[in-house]
């Protein structure tokens, strides 16, 4: 089915399962534990051996050589595999990494080996008795000092063009009587999600598969076949349940290609996962920006000129943070410039993490806003509104499909009590504690790609789903499942969702919050599908068959179902594929981030006490799910603001604090209470779903709500996060 | 992780003996720290002589009116006790600002006090580091140390001892009672337990190799308010960036002790003189010859800032009364 014009009225429409807060049809399983992930197939896969990953010691050079008589003799030892014996490799599409270093090595703790044993023990202490002989090489680890040699990047399949240029931004800048000019950094983050990379993989033949925890399986299909170079059929990647992704598990990495070149050597099934210190060096990140933003306006807080420019550093054909991308879009304003640039780095490679480009420009975006608003002596949610824009500033003739950005702040305003704030910074005290509060606007890109699926009744009135979308937590299984409750007129109780299988017709996958809208096109194409089989069945004209109550009508005929699969399965398979709407309308979601802050006078400790979130995404398919979405992309943007910084130790070359104690993220005490208000939305030009993705929105602006509720907590601003009180407390003022 | 053997003696001595019989061998309590360091291989003990069976789990009264506290009473028991809650608060605070449930639920008393240190290159083997392989370098001196020490420390290790309930032991001046292999027993003040690093920093106590601590005791009550003030990145699980121990009596004087600061709880009963005169003045004699990095010399205002709030705090306790 091929979407090409606006949605019409469509059996979604009815709301009688989808928009109903569905508790997750996969709940249960997670909670008592018999949910299966990648690496707990112990009865399926029986027979495996254990496959250890040693990480390269030295961030950039090449092994020498590698002792390995002593890790062979050790108990239990089956194999170690080096690029020696790899065989050849190639790096995959998606991620510039090569998966094994040899002879180089091209950053820290990149595979060097992979040990394999009859137990994981055997395969960690034989793994400790490899000794490797490096030639170190003199390698770039600080972004500041590469600014110079960076160059722009062409442009790539995401993330948008990386330059733009409307009007004259210089001259308006230049001219404009009240201007901002600052730079901000945003640190090296990790996904750093509960579940590590892990895999089982099993050959048979040439026939490969591997239970796997990765977001996109069809990418995954398509490295591994690049990797290995082995055909796309042979392989069958299976995940059913990912414990976390964030992006850090888009496709094949290490672990993946480890198990596979693993299972190959020793003729039996092996299993691989990331020790967590390994995790934050070996595999993907998201980089660290340092971004210019220049801002010019009258002095009725009209923007005149505004202008965003990024560094980002990577591997080589490593890809550029779009940290500029929402600066193109989210504002009005005559004059625009926007500019990345790309540096070469020796760390870990840099790639996609929740909402790539857009979650780190807005936290410098949103932290420009406040302080422009404060130069303007204007409420920074009054700025913002009289900036808004309903067109794509740089194409006028292309409005936005639907866009609430505004309603998002008055609402949030409203409820938050936002009128109570005090404009002047470092004046409102309790106790102790300072109080402030912080505004920002969120913005997301709705990309939507196309996605099958297959639907197959039976005599029973079950209908079963099949795709290879995944749901790393996200609640795809339960949307999926509404979605097909909802077309074919049963209850959420009658469908079974399966997914993360390659062998499933080929989905979407979970990535670029473009999961929900697109998976569940897939499945309502499909849907249609089988509602006329069904239709066909029973000799009724389609289009005007009613499915509803388990029963489908038309005039005064009614018939159960479950009768139309009486002899024989009924199967529904389709792909929904897409035309050009996305190219005549700006298809984004919006949203609004209310924060209060206290800062501890004396000490500097900040605690967050409020959050109030207002999202504008499309058709809400589950409220409930994405509630959650929001909450759990509010945290992670909690922890974007105060802690989470990947530390780069310039000498050696590496994330230092690579482990979950050194790399913080919240913990309970640190998330207050979480409101969040989901806008009535329905947007006919996504598809006939009428739905946007939510799960990055939630993060985008978050961090620069809870600064800009620090600056005014304390009256002190800080433009590098994360904001950790070193970098303020000697500048707040010492009460008495 | 490197094999190794295991035993579980009955008694006290017999822990002691097995330690002197098998030589590599270590003690091992809740294992909450040292199971984490031998699968990281920083640790790598041939044998293991698990205490857990030993007795030495109980909180009894001494004849001087203060506490013994067996080496193995868990910290959540230690925490709750209540009378450890009602005299000596300070520790009880300091525990619950440690770990988290679970871990308090393992951890013991005598685990909790040599808990080694959380210097991030101490924790990665490809990396030089003095204390965990003697004279191999100190990554972190011109690395990464905004966690590190300010001050006690060394042109060989910066790191810090990174524990809570020490730093309240040391300003209740609790005393250390072990037993030698031979089944010798001694006492030794807490003030004495930790060694600064020096050329030797992957020495870390004066306890003899093989000294098993059986009890820590405190002395009779010495009364006052008690404040625990851990500063830290998130508000929960983490490691000091600073702490303060504070005990301030009615008239002003008191006693403080510092976490986070050096490779041990950092305790001057000269510096605590000037309590009476405020923050200033006694941190300014506390952390006198201090040698922070750039990164972390924020810590020696956080110290200050952090009295002059507990001290406040303090007061205004008083003022409640
Ligand atoms: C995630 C995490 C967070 C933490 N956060 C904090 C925190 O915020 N604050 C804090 O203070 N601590 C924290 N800790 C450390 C925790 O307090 C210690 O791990 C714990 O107290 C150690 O006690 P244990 O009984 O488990 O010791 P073990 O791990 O069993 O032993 C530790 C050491 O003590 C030796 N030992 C044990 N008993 C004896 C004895 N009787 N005689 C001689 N030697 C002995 C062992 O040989 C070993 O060297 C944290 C730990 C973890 C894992
Ligand atoms: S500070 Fe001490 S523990 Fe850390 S690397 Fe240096 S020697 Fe090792």
């Amino acid at each position: 089915m091929k979407f090409d014009k606006p949605a019409g009225a469509n059996p979604t429409d009815r709301q009688q399962v989808i928009g109903k807060p569905a508790d997750r049809i996969e709940g249960p399983l997670k909670t008592t534990g018999t949910a299966k992930y990648a690496y707990e197939f112990n009865e399926e896969v029986p027979n495996y051996a254990y496959g250890y990953i040693v990480g390269a010691a030295i961030s950039k050079g090449r092994i020498a050589e590698i002792h390995q008589l002593k890790a062979k003799n050790s108990p239990g030892v089956l194999a170690i595999i080096t690029a020696a014996n790899a065989g050849p490799l190639q790096p995959g599409k998606f991620y510039a990494d090569r998966m094994l270093a040899g002879p180089n090595v091209d950053h820290y703790h990149q595979a060097v080996a992979v040990v394999v044993a009859e137990t994981f023990e055997q395969a960690r202490a034989a793994a400790s008795l490899l000794q490797v002989d490096y030639v170190k090489e003199k390698g770039s680890f600080d972004l500041e000092a590469e600014m110079d040699s960076a160059i722009t990047p062409k442009p790539g399949e995401f993330g948008g063009p990386p330059q733009t240029i409307v009007g004259d931004f210089e001259g308006a800048f230049a001219s404009a009587p009240l201007k901002l000019d600052q730079t901000y950094t945003v640190p090296d983050q990790s996904h750093a999600m509960m579940e590590p990379h892990a895999a089982t993989a099993r050959w048979e033949g040439d026939k490969l598969t591997c239970w796997c925890s990765i977001q996109q399986l069809n990418w995954g299909v398509r490295d591994l076949a690049n990797i290995l170079g082995i055909q796309k059929e042979n392989i069958r990647l299976i995940s059913h349940y990912i414990g976390g992704g964030f992006g850090g598990k888009g496709t094949v990495l290490s672990d993946i290609v480890a198990a596979s070149l693993s299972a190959r050597a020793v003729g039996r099934p092996v299993k691989v996962t990331l020790p967590r210190p390994l995790i934050f060096n070996n595999t993907t990140h998201r980089p660290k920006t340092i971004q210019r933003i220049r801002i010019g306006a009258n002095p009725d807080g009209t923007i005149t000129a505004i202008s965003h420019e990024s560094w980002s550093g990577n591997i080589r054909g490593g890809r550029t943070e779009a940290a500029t991308a929402s600066t193109r879009l989210l504002y009005a304003g005559a004059n625009r410039m926007t500019h990345l640039r790309l540096a070469v780095l020796d760390l870990a490679e840099g790639n996609a993490m929740r909402a790539p480009g857009e979650a780190p420009g807005m936290m410098a975006l949103e932290i420009a806003m406040d302080e422009m608003a404060e130069k303007l002596n204007i409420d920074p949610v009054e700025f913002r509104i009289k900036n808004d824009t309903q067109f794509d500033p740089e194409k006028p003739e292309r409005p936005f499909s639907t866009r609430l950005l505004v309603q998002c702040l008055k609402t949030g305003a409203e409820r938050f009590g936002w009128k109570h704030r005090n404009s002047a910074p470092g004046e409102r005290r309790d106790g102790q504690w300072l109080i402030g509060v912080g505004v920002a606007s969120a913005v997301r890109g709705a990309p939507i790609t196309k996605s099958a699926a297959r639907v197959r009744l039976d005599r029973n009135g079950i209908i079963t789903v099949e795709t290879d979308m995944t749901d790393i937590g996200t609640g795809s299984y339960t949307i999926i499942g509404q979605t097909a409750a909802e077309m074919m007129g049963v209850g959420l109780d009658r469908i079974v969702v399966k997914l993360g299988d390659s062998s499933f017709p080929e989905s979407s996958g979970s990535g670029g919050q473009w999961g929900a809208a697109s998976s569940t096109s897939g499945v309502y194409a499909a849907c249609v599908k089988l509602r006329e089989r069904v239709a066909l069945a029973f000799g009724l004209n389609v289009s005007q068959a009613e499915f509803s109550s388990g029963q489908v009508r038309s005039g005064n005929q009614s018939f159960s179902l479950s009768d139309a699969a009486k002899k024989a399965d009924l199967v529904g398979e389709d792909e929904m594929t897409y035309g050009e709407l996305s190219k005549q309308y700006a298809q984004d979601t919006f949203g609004a981030h209310f924060v209060e802050v206290a800062v501890h006078a004396y000490t500097g400790e900040i605690r967050v006490r409020r959050m109030l979130a207002v999202a504008h995404a499309g058709r809400i398919l589950n409220p409930k799910a994405a509630r959650s979405q929001m909450i759990g992309a509010m945290t992670m943007g909690v922890g974007a603001a105060l802690m989470e910084e990947l530390v780069v130790d310039k000498k050696i070359g590496f994330f230092v604090n690579h482990d979950l104690a050194g790399y913080e993220v919240p913990v309970h005490a640190d998330i207050p209470h979480q409101e969040v208000i989901l806008m009535e939305d329905s947007d006919p030009t996504m598809s006939p779903m009428k739905a946007k993705g939510i799960g990055e929105l939630g993060l985008v602006g978050v961090a620069a709500a809870v600064a800009n509720a620090v600056y005014n907590a304390t009256g002190v601003r800080v433009r590098e996060y994360p904001i950790t009180l070193d970098k303020y407390l000697s500048k707040m003022k010492r009460p008495i | 992780m490197k094999a190794f053997t295991y035993e579980q003696p009955h008694s006290p001595a017999e822990a002691a003996a097995a330690a002197m019989r098998v030589p590599g061998s270590k003690f091992i309590a809740g294992g909450t720290n040292l199971l984490d360091l031998m699968k990281l291989q920083i640790e790598t003990p041939v044998h293991l002589i698990d205490i857990g069976k030993v007795g030495l789990n109980k909180i009894e009264p001494t004849s001087e009116g203060g506490l013994r506290i067996g080496a193995l009473v868990s910290n959540t028991d230690l925490a709750a006790d209540l009378g450890i809650r009602r005299d000596y608060g300070l520790l009880s605070r300091a525990l619950l600002a440690g770990a988290s449930g679970q871990l308090r639920n393992k951890a013991t008393t005598a685990g909790n006090l040599l808990q080694r240190t959380r210097c991030p290159y101490f924790y990665d083997t490809n990396q030089p580091c003095n204390k965990r392989v003697p004279g191999s370098g100190c990554a972190a001196i011109g690395g990464y140390s905004r966690l590190l020490a300010v001050i006690g420390s060394s042109e060989h290790c910066i790191a810090t001892y990174p524990g809570d309930m020490a730093v309240a032991m040391m300003a209740l001046d609790a005393k250390i009672e072990t037993i030698n292999a031979k089944g010798k027993a001694r006492s030794i003040p807490i003030a004495e337990l930790y060694r600064l690093p020096g050329n030797t920093p992957h020495i870390e106590t004066n306890l003899a190799k093989n000294e098993l601590i059986t009890a820590v005791t405190l002395p009779a009550p010495v009364g006052g308010v008690h404040i625990y003030h851990k500063v830290r990145d998130r508000a929960s699980y983490a490691f000091a960036l600073i702490s303060v121990g504070l005990i301030l009596q009615k008239d002003g004087t008191g006693r403080v002790a510092i976490g986070g600061v050096a490779a041990k709880p950092w305790r001057n009963v000269e510096a605590e003189i000037f309590l009476p005169e405020g923050a200033a003045s006694t941190t300014k004699k506390l952390m006198a010859g201090a040698n922070p990095t750039k990164e972390n010399e924020f810590k020696l205002a956080l110290v200050e800032r952090t009295l002059q709030s507990v001290l406040k705090e303090g007061k205004s306790l008083y003022e409640i009364r």
